[in-house]
């Protein structure tokens, strides 16, 4: 991979997305045989808000690689509290460590701390920005179960605020896909992100609806994603559209056999626990992949080419 | 030659705003931005600048026009570039001993950082960082290189000052 770090799925094109789906599938295929290719390899966790999942995939991902991680911690026990800058953060952490996953509240904050440091730095979420590690797994599902080219995917839910969907919504504009974004108007897509999907695709593979009825029946693909109550003013106003974006048996019947159903999880009550066990679920799968999908990621960053790649770069400069 | 116009254009307006000895002169401002050019350059007369401001003079060029002069300062290439994202027709002479020595058109940037602030709270470069802001310039606004954030109409009110 050309890339030292991996800030937003904007900057993989469809060749590194493929180089890395590929290798996660072969590892995917016979974990084994990576099980020594990082001993000694330090793998830095700096998560500024709570994310277990995502967490203890990248810390599952570098220990199946044959290396170990270190934990910054929680916030609350960490010098952040005592008002350490984030640049100052990434400035320690990466003397002790060969590569950091940071997960911060703030929007743009993964971009700004690889400007701080040598080490590969994954972004594991950056406010309402990106996740684009996620949207590596999200994209290796929708590989196994539909494809990636011709595909026809819905994604609904809470679109504004939703960073997996705005790093999945670009990573698509690489492949033959046609997406459908469903959501409550005060939750549509962010202007910023309608931008550049125009830019990326000419605008030709999107369309916004506000229902999910007239489109179902095309999709090969659904991705939902949870409207957080917290987002809106009042209570009743999220009860108000907060069945509209539920899917039960009874919403299926309009779908095509085929289709998969996919969540980043966790889940509330969009998907009901009837779902679980039809052919459509595909999200726990989706978090198991997380781990094959990251450890190639892993893996692409910490190789000696990588290693290469960056030494090249600095003498390019 | 319409530089002929404006020049004709120039000497009508000298009734109104007065000619500097040493200085710049800001030309063919979109009417009713003078104050925020004025703001860029972070000149609010309380250092004792001595400035002219004239706001919407006819102009042939643009229907109607602002005009600033500042006397004794020379703007520089970072602080005209800034000025395009408002006042992207903008003229500047620099006038030396009441002549215009160095006339220049504004060019946009394709970058401008630490001069406007994002005005996404959520923005990393609002949060007390060592960073300075950095926005990519685009055909119609500007876009912040962190969080992402585009800014069309409203730039003028970023302007760090
Ligand atoms: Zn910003």
């Amino acid at each position: 991979m050309r890339h030292d770090h991996l800030i937003t799925s904007k900057q993989l094109t469809r060749e590194d997305i493929e180089t890395i789906l590929d290798r996660a599938a072969e590892i995917d295929a016979d974990p084994s045989a990576v099980a020594d290719r990082h001993t000694n390899t330090l793998l830095g966790l700096l998560f500024f808000e709570p994310s277990t999942r995502t967490k203890m995939s990248f810390e599952t991902a570098m220990k199946r690689l044959g290396g170990d991680v270190v934990d910054m911690g929680s916030v609350e026990s960490s010098s952040v509290k005592k008002g350490e800058t984030l640049a100052d953060t990434v400035r320690v952490i990466e003397g002790y460590t060969d590569a950091l996953v940071l997960r911060h509240p703030k929007q743009g904050s993964a971009t700004m701390a690889s400007e701080f440091v040598d080490v590969p730095l994954v972004n594991a979420g950056d406010g309402a920005g990106h996740h684009p590690s996620q949207t590596l797994l999200d994209l290796y599902t929708i590989r196994e179960n539909a494809g990636l080219d011709d595909l026809t995917i819905g994604i609904m839910g809470d679109l504004k605020y939703g960073r997996t969907v705005h790093s999945l919504a670009h990573a698509l504009t690489n492949f033959d896909a046609q997406q459908h974004f469903i959501s409550p108007e005060s939750l549509r897509l962010p202007r910023e992100v309608v931008y550049d999907l125009h830019q990326e695709d000419g605008g030709a593979g999107i369309r916004e609806h506000e229902t999910l009825e007239e489109i179902l029946p095309s999709l090969d693909v659904l991705y939902v994603t949870r409207i957080q109550r917290e987002r809106f003013p009042d209570e009743q106003e999220y009860q108000k559209v907060a069945g509209e974006y539920q899917i039960g048996t009874e919403t299926l019947e309009a779908a095509g056999d085929e289709l998969t159903i996919m969540h980043p999880l966790p889940r509330v009550d969009e998907i009901a626990p009837e779902i679980d066990e039809t052919d459509h679920a595909a999200y726990f799968e989706q978090a198991h992949n997380g781990v094959p999908v990251r450890m190639a990621l892993l893996d692409l960053l910490l190789s000696d080419d990588g290693a290469a790649d960056r030494r090249g770069g600095e003498a390019d400069e | 030659m319409s530089d002929d116009h404006d020049h004709h254009d120039g000497d009508e307006h000298e009734l109104r705003v007065s000619k500097i000895r040493n200085g710049t002169v800001i030309d063919h401002v979109r009417g009713g931005q003078a104050l925020n050019v004025l703001a860029i350059l972070g000149i609010d007369g309380s250092e004792g600048e001595e400035v002219s401001v004239g706001m919407n003079v006819p102009s042939d060029r643009l229907a109607r026009k602002d005009i600033v002069k500042v006397e004794g300062r020379e703007l520089s290439q970072d602080e005209v570039d800034v000025l395009s994202l408002i006042a992207p027709d903008a003229t500047i002479n620099i006038v030396r001993e009441y002549e215009v020595i160095e006339k220049h058109r504004v060019e946009p940037p394709e970058i401008v950082a630490g001069v406007l602030s994002c005005p996404n709270a959520g923005c990393i470069t609002t949060s007390g960082e060592p960073v300075d802001s950095r926005f990519e310039v685009l055909e119609d606004g500007v876009r912040c290189d962190y969080c992402g954030t585009i800014v069309r109409d409203e730039i003028a009110a970023l302007i760090d000052t």
